[in-house]
């Protein structure tokens, strides 16, 4: 059993590569590649937010804050200050967790609405901050991001490379990295999740009392996955400052986190793959509705809407649900 | 010095008193099915832009804002039988995504409708504004304390000592048992949506003088109302008017006082506090989990 759950779980990855890196052959324009790159990047920062949603069962409508906490670090540390990229990312990550730690102890301990009030809350007033000091942030006007670079060695999107002989576009050079950045959050993800630490988790989702009955220190790991979720946050949120290279506070916006929250509940939550697919979902259909102009809001809410009420599981989980009948059915008329 | 406090005073209780009804709409929903309504703000929304419009095709003031309040109680009774109704089994986080797919897609008719622009409601009295202690009082402000009041008292009446009342009393307490003693609980939801549309059209509606109108104002009012109800303890209807006149007040002194860039940051550090000390707000109801 515990085998062909983590063979299940290799193969969604597996499946996830070979869309990564499948993609080019369809794509080529700059714009399209922008936008697999902008994807990328949110649908990993989606991944880690699932964990505390989908796995440990808690609520976050602030998740955009540590986002843009994580994209103004490193974005304040590389421009005003000359920092390398690298080190800005990661001091930002533990400035992060650092806040998330603070922060999550208390909240945590709220349930339901109150957790979702709370969480917001947080998020909001990371967003003030970030729009009126304006000496440092730039305030609503947003401030530039310098190209991320590792070792003197610069990644842009104006950039020319070669990779195994191969010339690439810096568009496409981007692209791919995010979609490695991507792989390598999902494959942490899933090792969390098939660790010690993920059966916590999912216990503590079961019930956080039964949980605490049999020994979990649930305000520990819940804790614990509210940092790690807000770490995934900040990580994605510096590449997306250096990959946009420019950033305002609309990165840490209340709007955001409803975003990352949607996608995590619209691709299903407590799946992975789902949630990445949630995340494609709600990055492409802006785009596909703005052909239809004013109606775009109206078309948007609504889509959202009917989907949520139709498939309260989220779309990947629905999904399988009706293969698997379908495969039941078969097999049963066979018989 | 005096005079300025008085003034920061009055702002605060103005506002205080449309959060207060925006929460009391919340804590009606939230009783009734324990669904958290982002689409609350709309009602406001709706209740003003509608209004505005009307008046603008001639139509004359009080009937306009009849017309408003009545398209705003459609749409709230819409929204319970075509949204929520059907997810009755969905998660907390589900349900919280479908009222906002609800206020985005009232949100976006609105502005198909009425545009983007904001819109001017003339005061209801006077524009002549009073002057207390050196302190001003809009007219407008008034309006929005006694009409605040009114409802108030209405809805009081309305949970004491009618029978519709206490069915949504009785439902929100145990739906299974409101059921066998014969309440028809689906209407009973039904109405406690309409009712809140009702009460935060109105708000909507006395405001907008203050306020201005625009097809996106129901956002940050709703939220603000969400915290104003947070504040008091979800489900308290004593929480929600206490909740939402400490917050506005609290507000008004911190634009005064401090910095008005930061007063929204105040009222979320305020939310957070309270939740901190009191995990269930000022009045919420003392909860046993039944494992």
């Amino acid at each position: 059993m515990m085998a062909r759950f983590s063979d299940f779980r290799l193969k969604g990855l597996v499946f996830l590569a070979i869309v990564v890196f499948a993609l080019p052959m369809f794509i080529s324009n700059p714009f399209h590649y922008g936008l697999a790159t902008q994807t990328a990047l949110v649908a990993a920062a989606v991944v880690g937010l699932n964990l505390l949603v989908g796995f440990a069962g808690q609520i976050s409508l602030g998740h955009a804050g540590f986002f843009g906490l994580g994209a103004y670090f490193s974005a304040i540390m590389t421009s005003n200050y000359g920092w390398s990229a690298i080190p800005a990312l990661v001091l930002g990550a533990v400035f992060v967790a650092i806040i998330a730690w603070i922060v999550g102890r208390p909240i945590l301990r709220l349930k339901g609405h109150y957790l979702s009030m709370a969480t917001l809350a947080v998020g909001f007033i990371i967003a003030i901050i970030l729009n009126n000091e304006r000496e440092i942030t730039g305030g609503p006007d947003g401030m530039p991001v310098p190209s991320f670079d590792v070792f003197g060695w610069e990644l842009s999107v104006f950039g020319q490379y070669s990779l195994f002989g191969m010339d690439i576009s810096g568009d496409l050079a981007w692209y791919l990295f995010a979609g490695v950045v991507l792989l390598v959050a999902v494959w942490l993800a899933q090792n969390l999740i098939d660790s010690p630490i993920g059966r916590a988790l999912r216990s503590v989702h079961g019930s956080e009392v039964a949980a605490s009955v049999v020994g979990v220190n649930t305000a520990k790991y819940k804790s614990l996955v509210f940092v790690i979720s807000a770490v995934y946050a900040s990580v994605m949120g510096a590449l997306y400052g250096h990959f946009q290279g420019f950033i305002t506070p609309s990165v840490a916006s209340f709007d955001f986190s409803i975003l990352l929250i949607t996608m995590v509940v619209l691709g299903g939550m407590g799946s992975t793959i789902g949630v990445i697919i949630g995340a494609v979902v709600l990055e492409l259909l802006p785009q596909l509705l703005a052909d239809f102009q004013e109606m775009e809001m109206v078309l948007f809410g609504l889509i959202l809407m009917l989907t949520m009420i139709f498939m309260p599981k989220g779309l990947l989980p629905t999904a399988a649900n009706l293969l698997a009948k379908r495969r039941a059915k078969s097999a049963g008329g066979d018989a | 010095m005096f005079s300025e406090f008085l003034q920061y005073l009055f702002t605060g209780i103005t506002i205080g008193a449309t959060y207060a009804l925006i929460a009391l709409g919340f804590t009606l929903i939230y009783n009734a099915s324990h669904v958290i309504n982002f689409a609350q703000g709309e009602f406001l929304m709706i209740g003003g832009m509608a209004t505005v419009s009307l008046t603008a095709m001639g139509v004359p003031m009080l009937l306009a804002i009849v017309l408003a309040v009545v398209l705003a109680g459609v749409l709230g009774i819409a929204l319970q039988r075509l949204a929520i109704a059907p997810a009755k089994n969905a998660d907390v986080v589900t349900l919280i995504i479908i009222t906002i797919g609800a206020s985005i897609f009232i949100r976006g008719l609105a502005q198909l409708v009425w545009g983007k622009e904001y819109h001017v409601m003339p005061n209801f009295s006077s524009d002549e504004p009073i002057e207390i202690f050196g302190a001003v009082l809009n007219t407008q402000s008034l309006w929005v304390l006694g009409v605040g009041a009114v409802l108030v008292a209405v809805l009081v009446y309305f949970f004491t000592r009618t029978l519709t009342g206490k069915a949504i009393l009785a439902t929100s307490m145990n739906k299974d048992a409101a059921r066998l003693v014969g309440i028809r609980t689906q209407v009973v939801l039904m109405l406690a949506f309409m009712v809140s549309a009702l009460l935060g059209s109105i708000a909507g509606i006395v405001v907008a003088p203050i306020t201005f109108t625009s097809y996106d104002i129901g956002i940050i009012l709703g939220l603000k109302g969400f915290v104003a109800a947070a504040i008091g303890g979800l489900g308290s209807g004593l929480g929600a008017v206490v909740g939402g006149l400490a917050l506005g007040v609290v507000e008004a002194m911190a634009a005064g006082y401090l910095s008005s860039d930061y007063k929204d940051a105040v009222a979320f550090s305020m939310i957070l506090l309270v939740l901190f000390f009191m995990p269930r707000g000022l009045f919420g109801a003392k909860v046993v989990e039944r494992v």
